[in-house]
């Protein structure tokens, strides 16, 4: 599913970000990332979702590597990929139903069916009543499930989330966990950045821990129970 | 529900003034072609009138001395035995007056000006009579007869005529090019204000062509909205040519003056301004949008 091979990342001149990168993770896992701030867990999710390449090593996408894909080759294997963006990223002057119908119709989806199946998932993630709401008339915690809506709403093989619960308090916090959990049981493979350890304990999937741009890969807390 | 565009391109403000100048450009290009149409069709008509005609010029005598008339009918029998002319006669006093009323009016008694006989000939179609040689010829019966053929002057008329048709398609060709520049400098300024929902598109999977789309038809919208607004300022400014120009015309100037009146063609050209200018901001715009994206790693 996702492959690291010797991965190191520099922005233009500056100091190398991420060293030596080794990952492996399997269809259908569901991974944590952890690390302290500056640690580079974002540029790490980057590289994951396309929206960076690696200086160095070699990163393989659904057993394709990045580095030989060309321009008119990325929108098709971005749309397997689902981004919860830490800052969420929505579109301001769109409804909340158009950012979420966005990935869809970027795919050429059916517009008769784009609509239902948005509403259904705005109702999935307690958006119901604010369809035509714009995102600045939404808090915080509103937008962050209207970017994880936007994130799920095609069903994608990877979901890459960059601090999801950051900005909702712990039961809304919990339920986003469960809702990525079902994702996961449908299939998805899930990557979650987060500084959360009461949540990563819970569920106790496994975790990669990232330090000074070097990852280790930790066994799941279950595991070593 | 109408759906929202995914990039706010209508709140762009480089976007705004561009219906205004395509509106200018389409205006000045429905100017340049009605006048470049006006001077051809009236060259048209000077020379549909003037094809086949010549006309005979007997001057009067000493001290001013009214022409003879047998010289007229000496001309003028002449005339009937040269091959290829099928008519000829003396312009009577009515003609002369309706010819002169544009410069004297209506009102003047011309025998008592000191005006020549003019004689009007009509050749046969396709008949191509030298001036000089019938010039010799007529002199022989009628000395100091001349012939004006009409086409020397005529020919630098279509000369010029034929220059100001080439300026008029310079200027629309030149319309163009601004509009092409102008597309090309907000279609860049939107890509650059809205670099970061583009980015986003880019992420969620949309394909360069996805994102061209959407500014393609924004410059379609705005390009042919402003051309019809340059289309109504023309047709305002034609109507306005027309009715000034028909103002205070003396009988005979109306076949003289170039009178505003676009053929066909031209109210198709003219027509064709907005969506040929929705056209060119739809092209334009996409080639903008890929190649600048193409450009991107």
């Amino acid at each position: 599913m996702v492959r690291f091979e010797n991965v190191g990342m520099r922005y233009g001149a500056g100091p190398e970000v991420l060293h030596d990168i080794e990952l492996d993770l399997e269809p259908g896992g569901f991974f944590f990332l952890t690390g302290p701030s500056g640690a580079g867990k974002s540029t790490l999710l980057k590289l994951m979702y396309l929206a960076e390449r690696p200086t160095r090593g070699r990163v393989m996408l659904f057993d394709r590597d990045v580095a030989g894909l060309t321009r008119a080759q990325l929108p098709a294997l971005r749309r397997r990929i689902g981004v919860v963006f830490q800052e969420f990223r929505l579109i301001e002057h769109l409804s909340a139903l158009d950012n979420v119908a966005l990935p869809l119709r970027v795919a050429g989806r059916d517009e008769t069916r784009v609509r239902d199946h948005v509403v259904d998932l705005l109702n999935w993630v307690g958006l119901a009543d604010h369809i035509h709401a714009r995102p600045r008339e939404l808090s915080g915690g509103q937008q962050q499930r209207l970017a994880i809506a936007r994130a799920v709403t095609r069903q994608t093989s990877l979901l890459i989330a960059d601090e999801p619960t950051g900005n909702v308090d712990d039961a809304i916090a919990l339920r986003l966990l469960y809702l990525f959990e079902e994702l996961n049981r449908r299939g998805t493979t899930v990557v979650i950045a987060t500084h959360n350890q009461a949540l990563i304990e819970r569920f106790g999937h496994p975790v990669l821990h990232i330090e000074n741009g070097r990852l280790e890969r930790r066994p799941s807390l279950r595991a070593v129970q | 529900m109408a759906r929202a565009r995914d990039l706010p391109l209508d709140d762009d403000g480089s976007a705004r003034f561009l219906p205004w100048l395509v509106a200018l450009m389409v205006y000045l290009a429905a100017l340049a072609i009605g006048g470049g149409a006006a001077l051809h069709n009236a060259v048209e008509r000077w020379n549909a009138g003037l094809a086949g005609a010549l006309t005979i010029e007997l001057p009067r005598g000493a001290n001013g001395a009214p022409v003879a008339q047998d010289r007229v009918d000496a001309v003028l029998g002449e005339l009937g035995r040269v091959p290829g002319i099928v008519h000829a006669s003396r312009l009577d006093p009515a003609a002369e007056t309706r010819l002169l009323a544009p410069w004297l009016g209506q009102d003047v008694d011309i025998s008592v000006l000191p005006l020549p006989v003019l004689i009007d000939v009509e050749t046969r179609p396709g008949v191509m009579l030298d001036p000089d040689t019938l010039a010799q010829r007529l002199a022989i019966v009628a000395p100091g007869t001349s012939v004006e053929s009409h086409g020397s002057w005529l020919a630098r008329l279509f000369r010029i005529a034929r220059l100001i048709e080439f300026g008029a398609a310079t200027i629309v060709l030149l319309i163009g090019g601004v509009a092409v520049l102008t597309v090309v400098f907000v279609t860049r300024t939107g890509l650059a204000m809205h670099a970061p929902v583009v980015e986003l598109v880019h992420l969620i999977g949309a394909s360069d062509a996805y994102v061209a789309r959407q500014f393609q038809w924004h410059a379609f919208r705005l390009a042919f909205g402003g051309g019809g607004i340059g289309l109504v300022m023309a047709l305002v400014s034609y109507g306005a040519l027309r009715w000034t120009a028909g103002q205070g015309l003396l009988p005979g100037e109306a076949a003289v003056l170039p009178v505003f009146h676009l053929p066909l063609l031209g109210w198709l050209a003219v027509l064709a301004l907005p969506p040929a200018m929705g056209l060119v901001g739809l092209v334009t715009a996409r080639r903008t949008v890929l190649g600048t994206l193409g450009r991107m790693p």
